[in-house]
C-alpha cells in the first residue's frame, strides 16, 4: 500500500496535491480506495466550472461490485476533469496518484489543505481501520 | 484486513487458505468468506475461459431420512421429488403457505428414502427449523452443515482438474446428476452442478479433508490456469446467468413463479404447500415478471434502483453489476407483466438519472462450448 509524501489526505480515502504556481489542488483517490473497491469500471465527475464545498459529493466512483461517492477535501472552483480516467477508469487500479487524478480545483489559498492529514497520519489512520 | 472482525463470525475449514492466498475476507451471513483473491475482474473471467475453485462450504446441507421422506419433501417443496432418481438432482423451491419462498435449494435423491439437500448460507437455520415443524416424528432429519466442506471446481477444464483426485467416472455424470465416490481416499459427493452458467462440479467432502482437497485441486489446475475464485464472481457469474439469488430475486414476499421459477413449480403434483396460492396466482396471471435488461447508455444499475416507463414506476432491480463478459450493465429486474417483453425500453433511475435499458434474452453469457 502507497501512500506518497507530499500529498494531504482525507479520511474518505482521497488525496490532495497543491500546486503553488497555478494555485490549485489536484484530487483522486487512494491507493487503499482504490484497492478496497477493486476493479474499477465507471466514473462520475462534476462539470468544469461547478463551486465545491469541502466535504461536497463531486462524482461516483464504481466497482464491479460497489458504488462509492466521491468527497471534495477542500473547497473551490472545479477547472479540469480527467476525462481520460472517465473514459477508462480502470487507470485508478492502475495509477491511484498519477494517472488516475480526478479532478483540479482553483482555491484561495492553501490554507485550506491544512485540515488534512498527511501521509504518516493517513497510513496511521488506514492501519486503525483493520 | 484479514484479520477476524468478530468472534461471532463462522469459518470454513478453507479459512487458513484464504488468508495464505491473500483471499480479502468479509462478513457473508455470517461466515467470514473470500470475496475475492487476485480481482474480481480476473477470477470472473478465469472461470469463463479455464477453471476457478470457489469455498461454498458456507452452504447448509440436510439429511432427510426414513420412511414417508419422499411424501414429506413432496408436501415441502415446489417440484416433484418422485421424478428424481437415484444418483439424481433437482433444483427445487420451498414455499410458505403464501406462496411466498422460504429458500431454494437442491435435492440429491441419494437411495430410496434418502435425500441430502443443499440449502442457502444464510437460510440453513430457518429452514431446517421450517423442515423440523412439519416433519412427521418417523423420519431422521438431520441438519449436516457442519459435517462437510463443499467446494465447487467450475470452468470448462473442472472435469480434468478433478480428475486425478479421484475415481469417479466423471464423464458419466450427467448435469444435474451426482456420484458417491471418494476423493483424496474419503468419501465424496461428486455433483455435475453449479452456479456459474459453466460446466463444473460441487463436491461434499468431510470439513477436516477439505484444505488437502483445497491444496491438491489447486495444484491438479495449475497448468490450466486455476485461480480461486471469491464471492465476488460468483455474484457476476451467476447475475450474468440470470440464476436467482435469494434476498435478490426470491424472498418471503416473492413468489416463484413471478421470479421465472415456474418450471419447478409442480400445481398438477400432489398437494404441497403454497400450491393453493400459487395455483390462484397462476389463474389471475402473475402480476410482476422477472426479465433480464442491458444498459443501453452509461451507467451500472444496481440492486433497488427504480425501473420506469415514461416517468411512470413499474419496476424494481433486484441484482444489477457491470458484466464483466459483456462489458456493459446487467441487470435482473421486476417489471410489470405487460412490459416484460423482450426488445421493450425501460429506464433504470441511478442516482436521480433515468438510464436506458432494454429488456433481452437471458441468460446474458452463453458459453461457446
Amino acid at each position: 500500500m502507497e501512500f506518497p509524501s507530499g500529498l494531504y489526505y482525507t479520511k474518505d480515502h482521497e488525496w490532495a496535491k497543491w500546486d503553488e504556481k497555478t494555485g490549485t489542488v489536484t484530487v483522486g483517490i487512494t491507493d487503499h480506495a482504490q484497492d478496497s473497491l477493486g476493479d474499477i469500471v465507471y466514473l462520475e465527475l462534476p462539470q468544469k466550472g461547478r463551486s465545491l464545498k469541502t466535504h461536497e459529493t463531486f462524482g461516483v466512483v464504481e466497482s464491479i461490485k460497489a458504488v462509492s461517492d466521491l468527497y471534495s477535501p477542500v473547497s473551490g472552483e472545479v477547472v479540469e476533469t480527467n476525462a481520460k480516467a472517465a473514459e477508462d477508469p480502470s487507470v485508478l487500479n492502475r495509477a491511484a496518484y498519477t494517472d488516475g487524478w480526478l479532478m483540479r480545483l482553483k482555491v484561495a489559498d492553501s490554507a485550506a489543505l491544512s485540515g488534512l492529514m498527511s501521509s504518516k497520519d493517513y497510513e496511521i489512520y488506514v492501519a486503525s481501520l483493520k | 484486513m484479514n484479520t477476524p472482525k468478530s468472534n461471532q463470525l463462522k469459518r470454513t475449514s478453507l479459512y487458513d487458505e484464504h488468508v495464505r492466498l491473500n483471499g480479502k475476507i468479509v462478513d457473508f451471513a455470517g461466515w467470514e468468506m473470500p470475496v475475492q483473491y487476485t480481482g474480481l475482474a480476473d477470477e470472473h473471467d478465469t472461470v469463463r475461459n479455464k477453471v476457478g475453485l470457489f469455498d461454498v462450504s458456507h452452504m447448509g446441507e440436510v439429511r432427510v431420512r426414513g420412511r414417508g421422506s419422499l411424501e414429506f419433501l413432496n408436501k415441502l417443496l415446489t417440484n416433484n421429488v418422485a421424478k428424481i432418481q437415484l444418483g439424481q438432482a433437482q433444483y427445487n423451491v420451498m414455499c410458505y403457505e403464501d406462496g411466498g419462498c422460504v429458500d431454494d435449494l437442491i435435492v440429491h435423491k441419494m437411495g430410496e428414502e434418502d435425500y441430502f439437500i443443499c440449502v442457502n448460507a444464510s437460510n440453513t437455520e430457518k429452514d431446517f427449523e421450517w423442515m423440523r415443524q412439519h416433519a412427521p416424528a418417523s423420519l431422521s432429519l438431520e441438519n449436516v452443515s457442519s459435517e462437510y466442506t463443499q467446494i465447487a471446481i467450475q470452468g470448462r477444464f473442472a472435469a480434468e482438474t478433478l480428475a486425478p483426485l479421484t475415481d469417479a467416472s466423471l464423464d458419466s455424470i450427467k448435469y444435474y446428476w451426482f456420484q458417491q465416490s471418494s476423493i483424496l481416499g474419503k468419501p465424496a459427493i461428486i455433483a455435475r452442478t453449479g452456479y456459474t452458467g459453466e460446466d463444473g462440479f460441487e463436491v461434499y467432502i468431510p470439513w477436516d479433508h477439505g484444505p488437502k482437497v483445497w491444496q491438491t485441486l489447486l495444484e491438479s489446475g495449475a497448468g490450466r490456469g486455476i485461480k480461486p475464485c471469491g464471492l465476488g464472481a460468483r455474484d457476476t457469474l451467476r447475475t450474468e446467468m440470470k440464476f436467482a439469488l435469494y434476498g435478490h430475486e426470491i424472498e418471503k414476499d416473492l413468489n416463484p413463479l413471478e421470479a421465472g421459477l415456474g418450471w419447478v413449480v409442480k400445481l398438477e403434483k400432489s398437494d404441497f404447500i403454497g400450491a393453493g396460492a400459487l395455483r390462484r396466482i397462476q389463474e389471475t396471471g402473475p402480476k410482476r415478471a422477472l426479465v433480464g435488461l442491458k444498459s443501453l447508455e452509461r451507467g451500472i444499475p444496481r440492486q433497488g434502483y427504480k425501473v420506469e416507463h415514461n416517468g411512470r414506476e413499474v419496476g424494481l432491480v433486484t441484482s444489477g453489476t457491470m458484466s464483466p463478459s459483456l462489458r456493459v450493465g446487467i441487470a435482473i429486474a421486476y417489471v410489470e407483466r405487460d412490459l416484460s417483453a423482450v426488445g421493450t425500453t425501460l429506464d433504470v433511475v441511478i442516482r436521480d438519472q433515468k438510464v436506458r435499458h432494454e429488456i433481452v434474452t437471458t441468460p446474458f453469457y452463453k458459453r461457446p462450448y
